[in-house]
């Protein structure tokens, strides 16, 4: 039987992987102090060259979300079918003293997400290809759900 | 010196199968050439586009090649407001009297699928399932909720006021009222927009004759002048359509910025404007539109829906011909829609969706990906 050993990142600079600890990874702009995510060849804001690479933190919280309900049509590249296909949460987290990113979340169910609360990173296989690597990529979940596993 | 828009055209928003998006722009031309009354071959200029349909200036196969500048303008939602922006700097530096603009556009059925390369984004961003300008329109007025004690019968109205509109607008797609329990109860598709609270990508063209302030009178006694034209682009760290990250300190957004320059440009304030279209792909955008363009404090807007203010009859009358929500978008056309119902507001050629009174001065808006606005003020 075919073992899925392999696994890579959906894209190597967005975060560190493989890691038993991933981080993501963006930048600070060593001229005005202005943080990218994903990690920047310049600065968005002054345009100086070559920011720092800086790994950000892997704790944040919910600043906004919604539920993806229908399957998006490319770009968009899972293993799911239109059958298979299961509404994801998408929303911006809140890192301390950096930014705030755009994610998915691991909790699709409404109920169970609020403004406001404590998010911890989470990676997670977003497609496996045809000769079995896995494709991983970057996602939140809340924290209060992890407690309860 | 203003620039008059002298004649105003468009072809039905919605699904035209028999026509293909440049015939529908060549359709609206016409009808902005007759209502100036004026000929193709008598415009000195042309600018316009469409982000599906093909180069603008094609336009010259269908009305005729005369050799006259046209310029093809592609800016995502603003391309309406920045062929009009265009021609008015063309009018205003004295290299022409008159010239037309030209939006049109014919978009496959389902939301968008742009490229990420297009915005200077790397290819995982559409292979996660980020690249749906419906999620960011969704989380942001799941904030600007949060925030704002703003509630989903507020948005339900947004959409139920579009249809009601649009009934009354004999180029409307949408033509059927909805009512609001129905709205609120319809499938969810990014959390809280429900199926009808959100436009879909449609079909349709409108074009705009515009002169010399001082010639106006030889082709209209109705003249609408644009007192401003302002577009913008997104400043670092704003929260916008496309963006993988935000700041931590707030930071003002496109339609803020291209508002304020344009009530400077005019020389009004908000409390001048007597009827606005904004730009309500879904209802969400139109509530938090209405505070970025300075009609009302953030929050005001649950108060304001409930009296009805933006309503045909109401105080400040908000998309009276049934907004992006019930005319659908066609991109390079929406803006240009827009313009063509504020011009027969002003001109009080509304029918039965005039507003009452004497409006002498309106305001149109766009936004788009990936943080991009456009703001025209326009005045009888």
């Amino acid at each position: 039987m075919l073992r899925a050993h392999k696994s890579r990142a959906i894209d190597a600079q967005l975060f560190t992987w493989p890691d038993t600890n991933p981080a993501l990874l963006g930048s600070r702009c060593t001229a005005c102090g202005f943080h990218a995510f994903p990690a920047a060849a310049s600065c968005a804001r002054c345009g100086a060259v070559d920011p720092a690479s800086v790994r950000l933190p892997r704790r944040g919280t919910l600043w906004a979300w919604t539920i993806q309900r229908f399957m998006p049509k490319e770009p968009y590249r899972s293993s799911e079918t239109s059958e298979t296909f299961r509404p994801y949460g998408v929303g911006y987290i809140e890192l301390p003293g950096a930014l705030r990113i755009e994610s998915r979340l691991t909790e699709s169910d409404p109920a169970k997400l609020r403004i406001g609360q404590a998010m911890e990173l989470a990676v997670y296989v977003h497609r496996i290809e045809a000769d079995g690597t896995e494709v991983m990529n970057y996602a939140f979940k809340p924290l209060d759900v992890e407690s309860r596993q | 010196m203003r620039v008059a828009i002298v004649g105003v055209g468009m072809h039905p928003f919605g699904r035209t199968p028999e026509r293909t998006g440049l015939q529908q722009g060549a359709y609206a031309a016409r009808r902005a050439l007759s209502d100036a009354g004026v000929q193709w071959q008598d415009m000195q200029f042309g600018y316009g586009g469409s982000y599906s349909s093909g180069n603008a200036d094609a336009l010259g196969n269908e009305l005729g090649l005369t050799g006259a500048p046209f310029t093809n303008i592609l800016n995502a939602c603003a391309t309406g407001g920045s062929s009009l922006l265009a021609a008015c700097k063309e009018i205003q530096s004295g290299a022409a009297d008159i010239g037309i603009v030209v939006g049109f556009d014919k978009h496959d059925r389902g939301a968008f699928n742009a490229r990420p390369a297009e915005y200077g984004l790397g290819d995982w961003y559409g292979e996660a399932g980020f690249m749906l300008t419906t999620q960011f329109f969704a989380a942001k007025i799941q904030k600007y909720m949060h925030d704002y004690g703003i509630t989903a019968d507020t948005l339900a109205r947004v959409a139920e006021k579009a249809y009601r509109n649009g009934a009354l607008n004999p180029n409307a797609w949408r033509r059927t009222p909805i009512a609001l329990e129905e709205i609120k109860n319809s499938q969810m598709v990014n959390d809280p927009l429900t199926k009808y609270m959100f436009c879909s990508p449609a079909e349709g063209g409108v074009a705009l004759v515009v002169c010399r302030e001082d010639i106006a009178q030889r082709y209209t006694d109705q003249p609408v002048f644009v007192a401003a034209a302002a577009m913008r682009t997104r400043l670092p760290g704003a929260f916008e359509v496309y963006g993988t990250a935000v700041a931590l300190d707030t930071v003002r957004n496109a339609t803020e910025q291209a508002s304020k320059a344009a009530y400077e440009m005019a020389g009004v304030s908000p409390k001048d404007i007597r009827i606005a279209a904004l730009q309500d792909t879904e209802a969400g955008a139109e509530v938090m539109h209405l505070a970025e363009n300075g009609f009302c404090e953030h929050g005001e807007q649950e108060a304001m829906l409930r009296n009805g203010d933006t309503e045909i009859g109401g105080r400040l009358p908000v998309n009276t011909d049934g907004g992006c929500l019930a005319n659908g978008e066609p991109i390079g056309a929406s803006g240009l829609r827009q313009i063509h119902e504020i011009v027969l507001q002003l001109r009080k050629q509304a029918g039965p969706r005039q507003v009452p009174g004497n409006p002498l001065t309106g305001y149109t808006h766009v936004y788009g990906a990936p943080g991009i606005s456009a703001v025209t003020i326009l005045q009888r």
